[in-house]
C-alpha cells in the first residue's frame, strides 16, 4: 500500500546569522544571558522607536545566497508580516515578501549512489522573535533573541524521503558553515526547519494537499516527523478522506504531530512595504566582492578529494558534510594520513562517536592522534578492526594510539610459535574444521581464523593465522 | 516680555537685560492664567523648567558655551518620547507611559539648551483635525474659546497662540501642524520629510509623518529650524543634507518669484471668505514684485483619498504594538490572550483611531491590497508628478491651508467624512514629501484667523521662509 504512494517535501529552514548584533539595533546576538539582558527600546518595539538595517546581514544573505547559486536581485525591500503574538513586540515581523534577496538557487545531495540536485525557492532576511517560557505560575518572554538576524532558506519541493531531506539539511548546513555565516547549531536553535509535505500517486504529476510541520529542530526528529507524517496522510486518503491544509506541531514527546492552525484560520498577515526602511541596492562591486570573500565550499573541496584522492563521489560527499570534519580530514591528509583508511574511519568510527552527543557533535580528538593511528593501520602495525578500538579508546582524551594499544596490550600477535599453539587447540577441539576444508568448503578458512581471532581478541595476525592453517592443511595430506 | 520675538529674546539674553528665569517664569505665569481656558497642556513640568533655565542663567554668568536656544521656553506634542515627562499621545493606552529614552529632537533640544515646558495636547494619536479626539481634555482655540484649535497638533498650536511658549513642537502627517496654526492664526512648518528625525515621534503614519516648529512668525521658525534638523543615524528615512543658517534668507524680497495658483485648491467646498482673504494675499505677493499665475494640478484630486489608505494602512500596523502585553494600558479582567489584546486595545483606543485601524486593516487585507493599498501608491506617483511639473517653472504654490476657519467645538465631530474633507489641501504635500508653511493672511468677518500655505520643492524651507517672512513683515509694515 504504501509503495503506491510518493511523498513530496519542500523545506523552509530559519537560520540565525552569525553577526555580532541585532538586525535592526546594536544589541548583542549572544545566545543565552539572562532573560532580556540583550534588549533595548529598538528591539523591544517601543513606541517611537525606528529600525536600521545592519548592513552585514544583507553581506551575510547574500554569501549564502551565492554559495548555493542563487540569483541575487538588485532590488530589495523589506515588508512587514502583521500578527499579534506576545513573542512578537511590534506585533509585526520585518521580512522580505516579494523582493527576496536571493532566489532561483540549487543545492546537490547524494543519497546512497545517486546524486540529486534540489532547488532553492528564495532566501530572505528577516528578524527572529522572542521566546515564551511556560511554567504552572504562567507564561514569561524572553526577549533576547528578538531581533537576531535570520535567513530563511525555502526549497522546491524536491525532496521524495526523510533520507532526501536529511542528506540536503546536511549539505546545506555544511554550506553555510563553510561560508562562515551561521554557526548552524541545532540545540541553540540557530538552525530550524519547518517541512512542507504532501503525497501523491506514483505517477501522479499534480500535487496532493499539504501539511506544514513546525518546531523540528534535530535531524533525528524530522526524520520520525516525516515518516509519521507520511503514514497520516497515506492512512487518510486510503481511508476514503482528505489531507487538510494545515500547519502541524511536532510533538516529540508524544512522537506524533498535533494540529495548530487550519487554512480557514489561518493568519491574513498583511504583508506591506515597511515605510521605515529604505530599498536594499546591491550593485555589481558589492556582489563582485562578497563572491571573492567566500572560501571553499564544500562541492569544491568534495571535488578535490574525488579528483586527487581517488576517494568515491559518496565517501567524499560525507566528509564534507561538515566544516569540521572537512578541516579535519584537510589537516591529517596534509600530515601524511593516508587517504582512503582515513576517509574510512571518519565515515564509520568519527561520525558515529560525533552523533552520540546530538546533532552538534564535536570531534573530540586531536589531527596528531587521528594520523599516527592511521600510520599504524597502514603500516600494519594494528589491524582496522583494533584501529577502531583504539580509536573508541582514545577518544576525546591526549593518550596516542600507540600508548593506547601498548596500555592494552592491543599490539597483534606475530610470534608464530605462539598462534601455532592457538591453532593446535582450535583444530583439536573442531577437527571438523579441516575436513570441512577438505571436502571442498572454501569457507572453512574463515571460520579457523574467527576462531583464531576470538581466542586472541582480535590481535592475530590474519594473515599468519591463514598460512598457519594452510600448513596444518598441507601436514595432514 | 511676551510679545518678544525669539530673536528679540535672544539678545536680550545675551545682553543680560533677560534672565532665561525671568523669561521661563513669565510664561508659566501665563500658562497659570490662560491655560484653564486653553487647556494646551497635557503636561506642565514647570519646576524642571526653572532649574534648567536658572543653570542656564548661571552658565551664561559663567561666560560658559552655550546652546543655540539657549533659555528659551517651549513646549512639544505629547507624541514625542520623553525620560522625565509622560508621553501619551493623548491616549488612554499610554496613560501614564514614561519612555525609556528621549527622542532625536528632545536631545537636540536639550543639547541646544531649550527650556521644555511641557507636553502639549492634541488628537489621540494625531488621528484628527480639531484636537477633540483626545482622551484626556479638549484644547480651546485663544481666538475664540468655543471653537477647536484645529489639529492634531491643537495643543502645539493654540500654546503658541495664547501666548503659552516661544515655540512650540507640531508633527504633521496630513496637515496636523499647518491647519491648526491656520485656526490660531500662528505660523506652522512642515518640512521636508526626512528633514527632521522622526526617531522617537511615536508614529502614525511613517511615510508621511514630519515633525516642524509652530511659532509666531516665519522669523521664529527660521530661528529655531536648524537646531532641529538634519540626518540621524538612528532613522533610516532621515536625509543627508546641509543644514542652512534659514536667518541669512530673511528680510529679503520676493521680487522674481515664481508662485502657482493651482485652481483644483480654489474649487468647490471652499469657504467664499477663507477664498477672498487667500486671494489676496496672493494679490499681495504680486504687489509685492512676485510673479503670481493660475495653473492645473489634475492629480491632486487623488490625494485625498490615497492619503487616508495609506495612513490607515501604516498606522493599522504601527499601532499594532499597543497590545496590552509589555506597556500601557492593560484590560484587567480576562481570562485568554485573545481578550486580554482585545479588551485591552477596546478600551485603551477611542473611536477614531479604531475606525482608522479597521480602514486600514481592511485595505491591506488579502484580496483588498490591489484595489486598496497598492493604487493610492500608484496615486502618490502621480501627485508627486504633478508637483514635480509645477516646480519646473514655479518656486513656490499658494493654496488655502484648510476650506473653512475654525468651527465650534463639537460642530463636525459626528461626521468622519465631513471631517476628512477639511483635509484635503494639506495632505498632497505630505503624499509628495514636501515642505509647507502655513501662515496668517488675514480673518473673516468674524475675526477668525484665515491661513494660507505656501508649498515648495524638497528642501527650499530658505525659499518658504523667505517668502513668508516678507509677507509677514509687509502685512505687519502695512497695518502700522
Amino acid at each position: 500500500m504504501k509503495d503506491a504512494y510518493e511523498v513530496v517535501i519542500g523545506l523552509e529552514v530559519h537560520v540565525e546569522l552569525k553577526t555580532a548584533t541585532k538586525i535592526f539595533c546594536n544589541c548583542t546576538t549572544a545566545f543565552g544571558g539572562e532573560p532580556n539582558t540583550h534588549c533595548c527600546p529598538v528591539c523591544l518595539g517601543f513606541p517611537g522607536t525606528l529600525p536600521v538595517l545592519n548592513e552585514k546581514v544583507v553581506d551575510y544573505a547574500i554569501k549564502a545566497g551565492v554559495a548555493t547559486h542563487c540569483s541575487i536581485t538588485q532590488y530589495g525591500k523589506q515588508d512587514r508580516k502583521n500578527y499579534f503574538y506576545p513573542d512578537l513586540p511590534k506585533a509585526y515581523q520585518i521580512s522580505q515578501y516579494d523582493l527576496p534577496l536571493c532566489y532561483e538557487g540549487h543545492l546537490d545531495i547524494v543519497v546512497g549512489e545517486h546524486e540529486k540536485r534540489i532547488g532553492i525557492t528564495r532566501i530572505h532576511i528577516e528578524e527572529d522573535a522572542g521566546k515564551l517560557i511556560h511554567d504552572e505560575k504562567g507564561t514569561y518572554i524572553d526577549y533576547n533573541r528578538c531581533g537576531v538576524p535570520l535567513i530563511e532558506i525555502v526549497s522546491e519541493p524536491d525532496l521524495r524521503s526523510a533520507d532526501e531531506v536529511k542528506a540536503y539539511l546536511t549539505k546545506l548546513r555544511a554550506i553555510l558553515l563553510f561560508a562562515d555565516v551561521s554557526d548552524c547549531k541545532m540545540n541553540e536553535g540557530s538552525f530550524r526547519c519547518d517541512v512542507n509535505l504532501s503525497i501523491r500517486k506514483k505517477g501522479e504529476l499534480k500535487y496532493g494537499t499539504r501539511t506544514e510541520m513546525k518546531n523540528l529542530n534535530s535531524f533525528a526528529f524530522i526524520a520520525k516527523a516525516i515518516e509519521h507524517e507520511t503514514n497520516r496522510q497515506i492512512q487518510l486518503i486510503e481511508s476514503g478522506e482528505s489531507v487538510v491544509q494545515e500547519t502541524r506541531r511536532w510533538d516529540q514527546a508524544k512522537g506524533k504531530s498535533v494540529s495548530m492552525r487550519t487554512k480557514e484560520d489561518a493568519h491574513d498577515y498583511r504583508y506591506f512595504p515597511d515605510p521605515d526602511l529604505m530599498p536594499i541596492v546591491v550593485n555589481d562591486a558589492m556582489l563582485k566582492a562578497l563572491t571573492e570573500s567566500l572560501p571553499q565550499l564544500p562541492d569544491d573541496r568534495k571535488q578535490h578529494y574525488v579528483k586527487t584522492l581517488k576517494l568515491t563521489p559518496y565517501v567524499a560527499e560525507q566528509m564534507v558534510s561538515s566544516k569540521q570534519i572537512s578541516d579535519f580530514f584537510d589537516t591529517c591528509i596534509e600530515d601524511g594520513a593516508e587517504a582512503e583508511t582515513l576517509s574510512k574511519l571518519v565515515m564509520n568510527e568519527v561520525m558515529r562517536l560525533m552523533s552520540k552527543e546530538g546533532d552538534d557533535g564535536q570531534i573530540l580528538m586531536d589531527t596528531s592522534q587521528m594520523t599516527a593511528l592511521v600510520q599504524m593501520i597502514a603500516t600494519d602495525a594494528i589491524n582496522y578492526s583494533i584501529g577502531k578500538k583504539v580509536l573508541e579508546g582514545i577518544w576525546n582524551s591526549e593518550t596516542m594510539p600507540k600508548d593506547y594499544v601498548e596500555a592494552n596490550d592491543l599490539a597483534p600477535i606475530k610470534d608464530k610459535t605462539v598462534l601455532v599453539g592457538y591453532a593446535d587447540e582450535i583444530l583439536q577441539k573442531q577437527p571438523k574444521i579441516i575436513e570441512d576444508y577438505l571436502n571442498g568448503k572454501e569457507k572453512a578458512v574463515q571460520a579457523f581464523i574467527g576462531q583464531m581471532m576470538r581466542m586472541t581478541k582480535g590481535k592475530a595476525d590474519p594473515d599468519l593465522a591463514s598460512e598457519i592453517f594452510f600448513e596444518k592443511v598441507r601436514a595432514l595430506k | 516680555m511676551l510679545k518678544l520675538t525669539i530673536k528679540e529674546a535672544m539678545g536680550q539674553l545675551s545682553t543680560g537685560d533677560l534672565t532665561s528665569e525671568m523669561l521661563v517664569k513669565s510664561y508659566l505665569d501665563n500658562i497659570e492664567k490662560r491655560d484653564g481656558d486653553v487647556q494646551a497642556y497635557l503636561y506642565l513640568n514647570a519646576e524642571a523648567a526653572i532649574e534648567k533655565a536658572k543653570v542656564i542663567d548661571a552658565k551664561r554668568a559663567a561666560n560658559e558655551p552655550l546652546g543655540a536656544l539657549a533659555g528659551i521656553p517651549m513646549a512639544i506634542k505629547d507624541n514625542m518620547c520623553t525620560v522625565d515627562m509622560p508621553t501619551t499621545c493623548a491616549s488612554r493606552i499610554l496613560e501614564g507611559y514614561y519612555s525609556p529614552y528621549n527622542a532625536t529632537v528632545v536631545e537636540k533640544l536639550y543639547g541646544a539648551d531649550a527650556v521644555i515646558l511641557g507636553k502639549l495636547n492634541m488628537d489621540e494619536f494625531a488621528m484628527g483635525s480639531t484636537t477633540e479626539n483626545s482622551y484626556y481634555q479638549k484644547t480651546h482655540n485663544p481666538y475664540d474659546l468655543e471653537r477647536v484649535p484645529g489639529g492634531s497638533s491643537g495643543g502645539s498650536a493654540a500654546a503658541v497662540s495664547a501666548g503659552e511658549a516661544m515655540f512650540t513642537l507640531g508633527s504633521d502627517t496630513g496637515g496636523s501642524i499647518r491647519q491648526p496654526a491656520s485656526f490660531c492664526g500662528v505660523t506652522g512648518l512642515k518640512p521636508t520629510y526626512g528633514a527632521i528625525s522622526r526617531f522617537g515621534l511615536i508614529a502614525f503614519a511613517s511615510s508621511l509623518d514630519q515633525i516642524g516648529p509652530i511659532a509666531r512668525t516665519a522669523e521664529d521658525i527660521a530661528c529655531v529650524l536648524p537646531t532641529l534638523m538634519g540626518h540621524d543615524s538612528k532613522d533610516s528615512t532621515s536625509a543627508v543634507f546641509d543644514v542652512e543658517n534659514y536667518m541669512k534668507h530673511l528680510n529679503q524680497d520676493v521680487r522674481g518669484m515664481k508662485i502657482a495658483i493651482p485652481e483644483a485648491y480654489f474649487g468647490d467646498g471652499l469657504n467664499d471668505e477663507v477664498r477672498k482673504v487667500v486671494l489676496e494675499a496672493a494679490e499681495t505677493f504680486k504687489a509685492m514684485g512676485a510673479k503670481v499665475e493660475h495653473v492645473n494640478m489634475t492629480n491632486v484630486a487623488y490625494a485625498l483619498p490615497a492619503y487616508y489608505l495609506i495612513s490607515s494602512a501604516e498606522a493599522s500596523s504601527n499601532l499594532a504594538r499597543f497590545d496590552g502585553v509589555q506597556y500601557g494600558y492593560r484590560h484587567e479582567d480576562f481570562e485568554t490572550l485573545e481578550e486580554l489584546y482585545m479588551k485591552s486595545r477596546s478600551y485603551g483606543f477611542g473611536k477614531e483611531v479604531k475606525r482608522r485601524i479597521l480602514l486600514g486593516t481592511y485595505a491591506l487585507s488579502s484580496g483588498y491590497y490591489d484595489a486598496y493599498y497598492k493604487k493610492a501608491l500608484q496615486a502618490r506617483t502621480l501627485i508627486k508628478r504633478d508637483f514635480d511639473k509645477v516646480f519646473e517653472q514655479y518656486d513656490l504654490v499658494l493654496t488655502p491651508v484648510a476650506p473653512t476657519t475654525a468651527y465650534k467645538i463639537g460642530e463636525k465631530s459626528s461626521d468622519p467624512l465631513e471631517m476628512y474633507m477639511g483635509d484635503i489641501y494639506t495632505v498632497p504635500v505630505n503624499i509628495a514629501g514636501l515642505p509647507a508653511i502655513s501662515l496668517n493672511a488675514g480673518f473673516d468677518q468674524q475675526g477668525l484667523p484665515v491661513g494660507m500655505q505656501l508649498i515648495g520643492k524638497t528642501f527650499s524651507e530658505a525659499t518658504l521662509l523667505r517668502a513668508a517672512d516678507a509677507y509677514e513683515k509687509a502685512i505687519k509694515g502695512g497695518q502700522k
